[in-house]
């Protein structure tokens, strides 16, 4: 048998939608609303997902105030109330869709000492969501 | 392979306490769900069975029957009970979600002869759920597997 214990985090942050690498008009064509060059901003949401051995004497994968003091110093301190594409260092070099916000974020907290991260999944707006679980590990949808 | 998933709501009360440890260790460890006097929750369970559809009904198996089973495994045994109490099988164990996870996994799994279940995901509040798979199913992807 398998668990995975899931956490539930929020954060909200302004971003732009802009390459560096493409034109100005076709980085409005690709981009649209989200390239106005003030930025923009959501409520994101990001789960996290562990896994690992249940200790019988608490019976927890993972102590959530270990867990959530983690994700509070590794993702949102960092990332609530800011400008991602100037506040974060790795958004200068990269878009900050929320794909490559949901691969950062896990990449961030892959070093969580307490148990295995599994994987990650954010919610931009209620209507668009995007998971990632690593590269060598194939997301399913199951 | 089509997998259905049916959603149903328990209201239960808990408490973490383990005997091995000193009163302050419980409190360090569990916090305020340390408290002596228990608390409660309004779970969501997500039950979602894998299978094919019958070809005469069009069905994996009838929401009727999972249905029944959810009310007699899941719904009689935890509903406005104080788990640590009343619910034999999470006698000597802490009734955290992954704890009360795998035990409805255990309860529901033998039950589902049509299809079989995949997956079992309990939210104790919206911002903290578990999800139980069973062995070798491949439910959790490869990362399961691997494991």
């Amino acid at each position: 048998m398998k668990l995975l214990l899931w956490r539930r985090y929020r954060f909200s942050a302004s971003h732009r939608l802009h390459s560096a690498q493409l034109s100005e008009e076709v980085n409005q064509r690709v981009y649209g609303k989200c390239n106005n060059p003030y930025g923009h901003g959501h409520n994101y949401f990001v789960e996290v997902a562990v896994s690992g051995p249940v200790d019988p004497s608490t019976g927890m994968i993972a102590n959530l105030v270990d867990l959530d003091a983690f994700v509070e110093r590794e993702v949102i301190e960092p990332f609530d109330h800011k400008y991602l594409n100037e506040e974060v260092a790795e958004f200068r070099e990269n878009v900050p869709t929320t794909e490559i916000v949901c691969m950062e974020i896990f990449n961030r907290l892959r070093h969580f000492p307490k148990a295995r991260l599994e994987r990650v999944r954010v919610e931009e707006t209620e209507r668009n969501s995007f998971e990632y679980a690593g590269e060598s590990e194939g997301v399913n949808h199951d | 392979m089509v997998y259905l998933t049916r959603k149903i709501e328990f209201s239960a009360s808990h408490l973490y306490h383990n005997p091995a440890f000193s009163a302050e260790e419980n409190r360090r460890v569990f916090g305020k769900c340390n408290n002596p006097h228990g608390h409660g929750h309004n779970y969501v369970l997500e039950v979602t069975v894998a299978g094919e559809p019958d070809p005469a009904t069009g069905m994996v198996l009838d929401l009727k029957e999972l249905k029944e089973i959810l009310q007699r495994e899941v719904t009689d045994r935890m509903d406005h009970r104080f788990l640590n109490y009343e619910v034999p099988e999470l006698a000597g164990q802490i009734p955290t979600c992954e704890n009360i996870a795998t035990v409805i996994w255990r309860l529901l799994e033998p039950k589902i002869t049509r299809g079989h279940l995949s997956r079992v995901r309990l939210y104790e509040t919206p911002d903290l759920f578990v999800d139980c798979y069973g062995a070798g199913n491949g439910a959790a992807g490869s990362a399961g597997a691997a494991r």
